[in-house]
């Protein structure tokens, strides 16, 4: 039996080789032992992915792209589609903890420096898998064609306009003089089929490139340094196994928590799915409260923060571009923020809690306090890439240890 | 494969020659499907001028009209309205209408409009194109404690005085436009249309 079973095997691997990338990708790729919490939330940004295809799928058999349809076929897939409801809401939560997972996993980057040297090009595909997210996050939210839609659109489309020949790129954008069912047919086309499909392929391009240079870990140190006579490293298990069983458990939470927002609020309380998006779309009537939905309140607090239109795109724009050279602004000689100095420890954590207050402050009116903090909170954003080259300067780091420290 | 005798130039304006003419012909390729993103023929007829009947106007009122599937303000202003326009100009970005693409010549006054009484404008922000909301009670607001009346950004912000003038401190940085209009009779307004653009 097994022989057969070998035979058919090689008769495969000699035509295509299966095996082989099963052992390079899977049971042969040595990660470091001690990755903790913080290393789930890749394998969490995929399966939710996963469940984004698998979700858009079954809503684009229900859902009609048209300005006059569109609003009433959500309504049709919510009632009368049997279990649409469902697959409505996990696609729309899906979304929400997409970028819980990406944002997560981004944080983890920026703590133990594992966009630094030589896994630039791991952190470079990540940026732009995460811009790609945007885009296909932001066109799937017109879709409904609600009030939050519409005028949503109507904002960010008209952030283009401050570019050179700005009101010709905003009438291609929109393929009319105004929010139409042009605008949304197109950002059908693109949210079902274009952007998916860059978004896997970069996907592939982003495990490629880890599984070249390998896994970092929690203390920044190399475990390709100290391997045992087969030259397996020391401080490396298989990821299959290991990580597969291991991630399983941090699976069953992850959708533990999912499952309870999907079934008791899946709304989100107004920051997933936004009242006056229960309005159908009206070009006439602006909400009296306009907010993004809570995955881009930090770019657009720091829109918001800059009382100039210009000046206000450019600072929104550069606070997402500044991460794209992330790898060659932190110069420190030790990647964990572990061996990192005092000052460096502090502003990461700043750093982090500072974003997601720039989130809540994306999602509130714009009031006078509000503006100077969201003022205040963007300085401290910005600050962090200025700060990043210079610490090393003044701030010494702590001796990095050999071999991993922890792990099972 | 032996690589005796190649003549290396020649293998070069080659494939450069090959690789230049296959860009041009992708460039080629791409117009259409760039140009297929313009608006249609269909957006570019929805164009048509929009007339307002504005003799139910109350002094003091607004009324929203559509143009070009845009919002369009019509504001009959009072007397007292217009008395707080003198008094700002150190308050705006641009009280003198200097940018002159924001309204058609016979607008670009105190009141930027062709009688005094009544403003036309597009509704639709500066900033980033949301509708501005009509608040045209003097009186201390949350956005503004010392309000004289106009219109509000509800997106970003941004503050208008009652003709359509916007306040330094806005993300929006011109004054709301004011499209080309007509009177055809004293009560009915055409929009999009005036003496220069018939």
């Amino acid at each position: 039996m097994s022989q057969n079973t070998n035979k058919i095997m090689a008769w495969i691997d000699d035509r295509l080789p299966v095996t082989q990338t099963y052992e390079k990708h899977m049971s042969k790729y040595y990660a470091p032992k001690n990755f903790n919490f913080w290393y789930f939330f890749g394998v969490l940004s995929m399966l939710m992915l996963v469940n984004q295809i698998l979700t858009g799928i079954w809503l684009t058999m229900q859902f009609t792209p048209s300005a006059e349809a569109a609003f009433a076929s959500v309504e049709y897939i919510m009632r009368d589609v049997e279990w649409g409801w469902l697959i409505r809401y996990m696609h729309s939560t899906g979304a929400t903890f997409f970028f819980v997972a990406v944002y997560l996993h981004m944080m983890r980057a920026i703590l133990y420096g594992s966009y630094q040297k030589p896994r630039e090009l791991i952190w470079i595909f990540g940026m732009l898998i995460y811009l790609a997210l945007m885009a296909e996050a932001f066109m799937g939210y017109v879709l409904p064609w609600g009030q939050m839609s519409y005028w949503g659109a109507q904002v960010i489309i008209s952030l283009f306009s401050v570019m050179p020949y700005g009101d010709l790129l905003t009438e291609w954008i929109r393929g009319d003089f105004l929010i139409s069912g042009a605008t949304l047919n197109r950002f059908f086309a693109l949210h079902v089929v274009a952007v998916p499909l860059v978004i896997v392929a970069l996907v592939v391009m982003h495990l490629l490139a880890l599984h070249e240079v390998g896994s970092n870990n929690p203390d920044g140190v190399d475990i390709k340094k100290h391997k045992d006579e087969n030259g397996k490293p020391l401080d490396g298990i298989p990821f299959h196994p290991y990580y597969t069983v291991h991630d399983l458990v941090g699976i069953v939470v992850f959708l533990m928590v999912f499952c309870t927002v999907l079934f008791f609020f899946p709304e989100g309380n107004g920051f997933m799915l936004e009242y006056a998006n229960f309005e159908p779309a009206n070009g006439l009537k602006t909400p009296e409260h306009i907010a993004p939905v809570w995955y881009f309140g930090a770019f657009y607090a720091i829109l918001r923060a800059v009382p100039d239109k210009l000046l206000g795109v450019i600072a929104m724009g550069a606070a997402i571009a500044v991460l794209f050279v992330l790898p060659w602004l932190d110069r420190s000689p030790v990647r964990s923020w572990r061996y990192k100095g005092i000052v460096s420890r502090i502003y990461i954590v700043i750093f982090g809690f500072n974003f997601a207050l720039l989130t809540w402050l994306g999602t509130q009116p714009a009031t006078e306090l509000l503006t100077l903090i969201a003022q205040i909170a963007s300085v401290i954003y910005f600050g962090y890439f200025v700060f990043l080259p210079l610490a090393p300067k003044f701030e010494k780091t702590k001796p990095v240890p050999e071999r991993v420290t922890g792990g099972h | 494969m032996s690589q005796d005798g190649v003549n290396k130039a020649r293998r070069t304006l080659l494939v450069g020659a090959t690789a230049g003419v296959g860009a041009v012909g992708a460039g080629f390729l791409a117009v259409p499907f760039v140009k297929s993103w313009m608006p249609s023929e269909k957006a570019k007829a929805a164009g048509a001028p929009a007339k307002i009947d504005v003799s139910k106007v109350e002094p003091g009122a607004m009324v929203t009209a559509e143009w070009r599937g845009k919002p369009v303000y019509v504001a009959r202003r009072t007397e007292d309205m217009l008395n707080t326009l003198e008094g700002l100009a150190d308050r705006l970005k641009d009280p003198e209408n200097a940018n002159k693409a924001q309204q058609p010549e016979y607008a670009d006054n105190l009141y930027r409009s062709r009688k005094p009484e009544l403003i036309v404008l597009l509704g639709v922000c500066t900033h980033l194109g949301c509708a501005p909301k009509y608040v045209p009670e003097v009186e201390p607001q949350p956005f503004d404690p010392n309000w004289q009346g106009g219109w509000f950004c509800p997106c970003h912000g941004s503050r208008f005085d009652l003709s359509g003038r916007v306040y330094g401190g806005s993300p929006a940085s011109d004054n709301l436009v004011v499209p080309a209009y007509m009177f055809e009779s004293d009560n009915v307004v055409v929009v999009g249309v005036d003496e220069e653009n018939a």
